[in-house]
């Protein structure tokens, strides 16, 4: 069976001496923070993963969600795992103190984050759909819905749905069916069917509040007459106490590929009294607004999903005996050397390694961002963060799931046949993986929305605050020595990612064709080089700084941050190759040739 | 006989137009109205005429000092004057008893073969002749403008049995040649052409939009896209031209025409009409009209009126099915598209164009001619005959029939064909008799476009041609969106310098799009300063550098041959040129501070170098200096040809022609004439002063910041471009080469594009065309 660590040792190192947080010095809820605080709050996350959660994990695989009788039961010791979670406050870190929240950073809040989810993905699902609705309600509802609804849900007691999705209506959510008649107390009453609802229905909570989008009687027709709706699974009265239901039925559950335990529910609506959450048909713009956090949540699933992975394929590799290392026996005393001294293996390792740490700096630094995004006393300041938060949330999200079914595949590699039957655990990883580059805007969507959304915005100017800090770095360090290996491969890799966004500003603006054909390999181009700065910024602040750490963690830092510029940044040369053949090669074959 | 002095009698709106712009040709006029009651100045009316003339905007004369042209009278004191007069223009009130008496008078003191013409939009010229001498009578027409008349081209002329062939041709070619109209001879009945065309075209557009329940926005989208002038549309057009006009217009129409004339079908003024003048919303002269800017909530917003219930709304873009892109570009689309959108175009444009196919012979046997009027009387892009070409006649009988609407008999008469077509390269038309006649341009009239039906380019790519335009003269067309100077082009100017010497003789740059250029395409590099592809944006001057100064040192002459918009890295191509032949139209200036750049394709050299080689110009470098610093950071644009001549963007010694389909033909004449001999202009050498002259620059532009007038970032790009004039790290001693120049501007140009400040001035010029003061 594979073995889980949190990795709590990088994550201190990112948040304690990486980050440059200076940005937010001057707030004092971000000056609190402090790495006695933080260091904490990072090691009971790490204890709670490690003891409660994955222990869960591959038993609730394993077991399944049920539907009988329309309800849900989740899989054993979900139901005491989720009170002992919520009642210690680990669903609402994000969430505002007034409402019951810890009020934590998102910096903070996304590396706990990661640890939860890394140690049991389908059960971190039910918390974090609340904290999505949460996010919505508090932004949009009436103060009158906030009071009645957001304390319970903070507190976990009630969970929360979004409820997006119709059989025939996936990414195109113009088509969405589902009915709000407005009755004569303000309230309307919704009537339609939603699939694929994660926690839709279950037995953790009380109540569940769900969010659907809707669209009212006379509204324009496709993605400009939808409205946000709040949806209780059973009425709340006025003072707070549960009532009837709300005709809210669960009439299937979906049989998935991975995260299991997660319920994917098949809800039907019919006359349930609903709330209308901002503005009437105005429901896309509340959802684009809450896609930043979501996505870059799912783009986290990604990494924790990666590190789990390369927990089990670290131990194995360094258990296993197989083989002799090819310049000679590494073990006498042993039967065989153990498979960590083989290149391919390591290869294997490093090339997870690589990408899961780099991928975790990435998040760390962008969850910062964030923060100064909602945060900044400078309101310029708001603005150029939240321009590059919105540039490289699709890219975060693709890109860092695209590394989660990568590492998870290496990870499976490794364990041989061993990986590829149940009982380690490590094709479970695989599977659940697989789904984060699917939900939340397929990655193709995501680069279609970097390509045509995020790079023409004003005439590129989300791209400036990327690439000018990024040019500025590159430039700063051009004369250091010892920064040389990191920088050299990041300069030509960045100048390939500059020469890839002209083309596709150029071309794009007259054909869409032309940029959409690119759009994938652009991603990815873009990914490799975003997560070669934060390999580079490593390097920078271990060769420059002082850290409180071990030698050894910087040494090993240093060593897997130029696998990475050697061995995978490079990848950014095939891309561009790709991305300059044009939309022709994609667009000539007749679809009868297919 | 030739006309040399000229009297305009009515100094109102029109006849001050019309005197500034016959000032604007170099002629002496004499502008006279009445004395009134009672006025210790007897000049007062004609006097203050001309003080408006001086404030107006857009300005009517192409330089203040044409003013001086005009000399301010009356019609008591100065009536013996005309006497010396060679053309007399009556543009005084539309009653036919005070002009009838007017012209007694003038008839009284004029000289045998003087011309004497109305400006009367309504009169028939039979009713103004009735009760003339035979001598006025031959030498009388009518010479009908448009307002505002230095800028609408259209002039229609109407002459009488009796007026000789002589007088009408003299005055033709007068107002064609030296006025810059173009002359469209027309029959003698009420509204002429264009204005009968146009005004049933309004109200019918009006009605309709009304009848089929459009919003002002929608009708607006839509009807100005067959006449292709979607900027403005129906409702945009009557505020412009004032919707108290309307009545007046109607009103002489329904009188002159027979009652059978389908004009009087559409001669309504609706209720929501009537009230909004008696309510001074008159237009954009008056509280507002069909459009308003409401500023009552401390900031500007756009509103526009509720065709039924007469309140105003914020305006919301027009959104209709029909004019989506695929639709709306594709006129038969358009009119047969199930939706409101595509009834009122079709209802709007089926009436008009059997209104006007109908006219025909009445108004004028030339269809030609009625195209013309309304392309440079209305600004539509196609002329009737034009549009009916482009649905195919064919296919417009039909549907009217389908719609059981009468066909015109020209419509009839050209079943089967075309009202234009190409013969062996040579465009022609239907006459009357069904056949097809040449199109013949006046002499001196060279179009580009005529070129390009008749012959492929010599070399071409997506933003630039070069066309053989006869006589060994090569021209180079822009026309990228705008016209933006981008690489393409400078491409296209290196084909032309290497494919020129030996084969052709001599290059005019010149197009026929609206404006010469707008500037160099800033869009790709905003995009490459956005990505921070610093080596790329730095090529990419160097690229423009190098390409002019290539023109400049070019072993052929270039002639530059501007119209309309000839800004920034547009300007600098003309600065590279030996000569300039401009149309008197030409808006001409370095504008890069604009968007937080200083000009960097040799532009600031090449001002620099004109001051400071400028014969006229005081001692010491340093009033060359200043003069470009001015110009240049406060990035003036010369109204007209002849104050580009000021800021010396042209020389003195450059040509300006006034009628925009003379230039080309103007322009390769002036290149030809520099053949022979040819010599390249001369490599320039400069001293500068350095930092001396640096910090008595930035000194001026200090106070400017305090006093508000300039921001603290106009100081930024404001001392870089000082770098450049004073000629960097240097003293008076050294002497600047041309490169060295190049280098400081391309250096102060990556400083900057390099600051947040000016990418955020582009990108707001780019999104709303508006500067940002940053």
């Amino acid at each position: 069976m594979a073995i889980f660590k949190a990795p709590i040792e990088d994550i201190k190192y990112l948040d304690n001496e990486f980050l440059d947080k200076s940005e937010l010095s001057d707030i004092a809820e971000f000056a609190e923070m402090t790495p006695d605080l933080t260091d904490a709050i990072f090691e009971e996350a790490a204890k709670i993963s490690e003891s409660l959660l994955f222990p869960l994990n591959r038993t609730g695989d394993e077991q399944g969600c049920t539907l009988a009788n329309g309800g849900v039961s989740t899989p054993e010791g979900f139901k005491d795992a989720y009170l002992e979670m919520t009642e210690a406050g680990w669903g609402n870190l994000t969430c505002k103190p007034e409402h019951g929240g810890q009020g934590l950073p998102h910096y903070v809040a996304n590396a706990v984050d990661e640890m939860i989810v890394s140690s049991n993905m389908s059960f971190s699902i039910y918390l974090g759909l609340t904290i999505g609705a949460y996010n919505a309600i508090e932004r949009f509802a009436t103060d009158e819905l906030k009071n009645k609804f957001l304390p319970n849900m903070v507190s976990g007691k009630w969970s929360g749905t979004m409820c997006l999705t119709e059989p025939h209506s996936g990414t195109d959510l113009g088509l969405i069916r589902t009915k709000a008649i407005p009755q004569d107390n303000g309230s309307y009453l919704i009537s339609g069917s939603k699939i694929f609802i994660s926690a839709g229905e279950h037995d953790l909570s009380e109540n569940i509040i769900h969010l659907v989008l809707a669209r009212t009687p006379d509204s324009p027709a496709g993605i400009k007459g939808i409205s946000l709706f709040l949806v209780p699974k059973i009425n709340v009265a006025d003072d707070g106490s549960l009532g009837t239901s709300n005709a809210v039925v669960c009439s299937a559950i979906e049989h998935k590929m991975g995260i299991r335990a997660s319920a994917t529910c098949a809800l039907e609506f019919e006359n349930s009294n609903g709330y209308l959450i901002g503005d009437l048909n105005k429901g896309m713009k509340a959802m684009f607004i809450m896609m930043n956090s979501a996505r870059i949540h799912v783009g986290i699933q990604g990494v924790a999903v990666a590190h789990a992975s390369y927990c089990g394929a670290v131990d194995y590799a360094k258990e296993r005996l197989q083989g002799r290392a090819l310049t000679g026996t590494k073990h006498p005393d042993k039967t065989a050397d153990p498979l960590i001294v083989h290149p391919d293996i390591r290869r294997m390792l490093l090339t997870m390694k690589a990408y899961t740490e780099g991928a975790r700096a990435f998040s760390t630094w962008l969850s910062f961002q964030l923060d100064v995004s909602q945060h900044s006393t400078d309101e310029n300041k708001r603005q150029q963060a939240d321009e590059l938060v919105s540039l490289l949330t699709p890219v975060f999200k693709a890109f860092l799931t695209d590394i989660g079914e990568t590492v998870t595949s290496l990870g499976m590699q490794v364990y041989g046949g061993h990986g590829y039957i149940r009982e380690n655990g490590m094709e479970q990883y695989l599977r659940d993986a697989r789904i984060c580059q699917i939900y939340e805007g397929a990655n193709g969507i995501q680069a279609l929305d970097l390509v045509g959304r995020k790079l023409p915005d004003h005439m590129g100017r989300n791209l400036r605050r990327f690439f000018h800090p990024l040019s500025d770095f590159i430039t700063q360090h051009s004369d250091d020595k010892q920064m040389s290996p990191f920088i050299n491969p990041l300069a030509k890799s960045f100048s390939r990612l500059q020469n890839a966004t002209l083309m596709i500003a150029q071309k794009g603006l007259s054909n869409p064709d032309e940029a959409a054909a690119a759009a994938s390999d652009y991603l990815k181009l873009f990914g490799l080089v975003a997560i070669g700065f934060m390999w580079a910024k490593i390097a920078d602040n271990i060769i420059h700084n002082n850290g409180q750490l071990s030698d050894e963690f910087y040494d090993a830092k240093l060593k897997t941050g130029l696998f990475y510029m050697q061995r995978l940044l490079p990848q950014t040369g095939s891309l561009l190759s790709s991305i300059m053949s044009g939309s022709d090669n994609i667009m000539s074959l007749n679809e009868s040739q297919f | 006989m030739k006309i040399e002095t000229v009297a305009v009698i009515g100094a109102g709106v029109m006849g001050s137009g019309i005197a500034a712009q016959i000032a604007n040709a170099g002629k002496k006029v004499l502008l006279l109205d009445i004395v009134p009651d009672g006025a210790k100045n007897r000049n007062i009316i004609a006097e203050s005429a001309i003080e408006k003339l001086l404030k107006l905007k857009p300005a009517a004369l192409m330089h203040k000092r044409n003013a001086k042209n005009i000399s301010a009278g009356n019609l008591e004191d100065n009536l013996s004057d005309l006497a010396n007069i060679d053309w007399i223009i009556e543009v005084i009130i539309e009653r036919l008893d005070l002009k009838q008496a007017l012209y007694k008078k003038i008839d009284a003191v004029r000289k045998p073969d003087s011309i004497v013409s109305s400006n009367t939009s309504t009169l028939p010229l039979a009713d103004l002749t009735a009760d003339l001498s035979e001598s006025l009578t031959n030498n009388f027409l009518i010479t009908h403008f448009f307002n505002p008349p230095r800028y609408m081209r259209l002039l229609e002329i109407v002459q009488g049995p009796d007026t000789r062939q002589e007088t009408v041709d003299t005055l033709a070619n007068f107002c064609d040649y030296e006025l810059g109209k173009g002359v469209v001879k027309c029959n003698d009945t009420p509204g002429f052409i264009a204005n009968r065309i146009g005004t049933y075209w309004i109200q019918t557009a009006m009605l309709e939009a009304m009848r089929l329940d459009l919003s002002v926005e929608e009708a607006d989208a839509i009807s100005g896209r067959p006449m292709g002038i979607p900027n403005t549309g129906i409702f945009g057009l009557m505020d412009l031209v004032g919707i108290d006009i309307m009545p007046h217009v109607l009103n002489s129409m329904i009188h002159s025409l027979p009652k059978t004339d389908a004009f009087h079908q559409q001669a309504v003024i609706p209720e929501l009409v009537k009230k909004m003048i008696d309510d001074g919303y008159t237009g954009r002269k008056g509280k507002g009209g069909f459009y308003r800017i409401n500023k009552s909530r401390g900031n500007k917003v756009k509103e526009s009126i509720n065709l039924k219930s007469g309140e105003y709304a914020t305006s919301q873009k027009a959104n209709l099915a029909s004019l989506t892109p695929s639709v709306a570009k594709d006129l038969r689309q358009l009119v047969c598209f199930d939706d409101k959108g595509g009834q009122f175009a079709w209802s709007v444009l089926s009436k008009t164009l059997s209104y006007s196919a109908g006219l025909v012979p009445e108004i004028g046997d030339n269809i030609e001619a009625i195209d013309r009027a309304m392309k440079l009387g209305y600004n539509w892009k196609y002329g009737p005959f034009e549009l009916i070409d482009k649905l195919g006649v064919d296919w417009f009988i039909e549907k009217l029939e389908a719609d059981k609407q009468t066909i015109a008999p020209i419509l009839a008469a050209a079943k089967g064909k075309s009202f234009y077509r190409f013969d062996n390269q040579q465009r022609q038309c239907l006459n009357l008799a069904g056949e097809y006649q040449d199109i013949r341009h006046e002499e001196g009239v060279l179009l580009l476009s005529d070129i390009k039906q008749r012959q492929k380019p010599i070399q071409a790519n997506a933003s630039a041609s070069l066309w053989d335009i006869g006589d060994g003269v090569v021209c180079l067309e822009f026309h990228s969106k705008m016209n933006a100077i981008d690489p393409d082009i400078l491409t296209m100017v290196a084909t032309a310098i290497g494919i020129i010497p030996g084969q052709y003789k001599a290059l005019v740059l010149y197009n026929e799009a609206d404006n010469y250029s707008v500037g160099a395409n800033i869009g790709l590099a905003l995009f490459a300063a956005n990505v921070a592809a610093w080596p790329q944006i730095e090529a990419m001057v160097k690229s423009g550098q190098d390409t002019y100064k290539a023109l400049k040192r070019a072993p052929f002459p270039v002639v530059g041959a501007p119209s309309g918009m000839a800004l920034g890295g547009g300007c600098e191509s003309l600065l590279h040129c030996d000569a300039i032949q401009a149309h008197s139209e030409s808006y001409i200036g370095l504008v890069e501070v604009g968007v937080g750049l200083i000009p960097a394709w040799g532009g600031t050299k090449e001002t620099l170098n004109r001051w400071m080689t400028n014969p006229t110009r005081p001692k010491g470098p340093m009033p060359a200096i200043s003069k470009a610093f001015e110009l240049i950071s406060t990035a003036t644009v010369s109204t007209s040809a002849a104050e580009a001549k000021e800021y010396l963007f042209i020389s003195p010694s450059d040509g300006i022609t006034m009628n925009r389909d003379r230039l080309l033909f103007d322009a390769k004449n002036k290149a030809l004439s520099l053949v022979v001999d040819y010599k390249p202009a001369e490599v320039v050498e400069l001293s500068l002063p350095g930092a001396t002259a640096r910090t008595a620059l930035n000194l001026a532009v200090t106070s400017f910041i305090q006093s508000g007038k300039a921001t603290a970032y106009d100081g930024v790009i404001a001392e870089q471009l000082a770098i450049v004039l004073s000629g960097g790290e240097t003293d008076i001693s050294d002497v600047h080469s041309e490169e060295d120049i190049l280098q400081l501007e391309r250096n102060a140009f990556m400083h900057l594009i390099k600051q947040d400040s000016t990418l955020d001035r582009i990108q707001q010029m780019l999104e709303t065309g508006k500067p940002l003061r940053n």
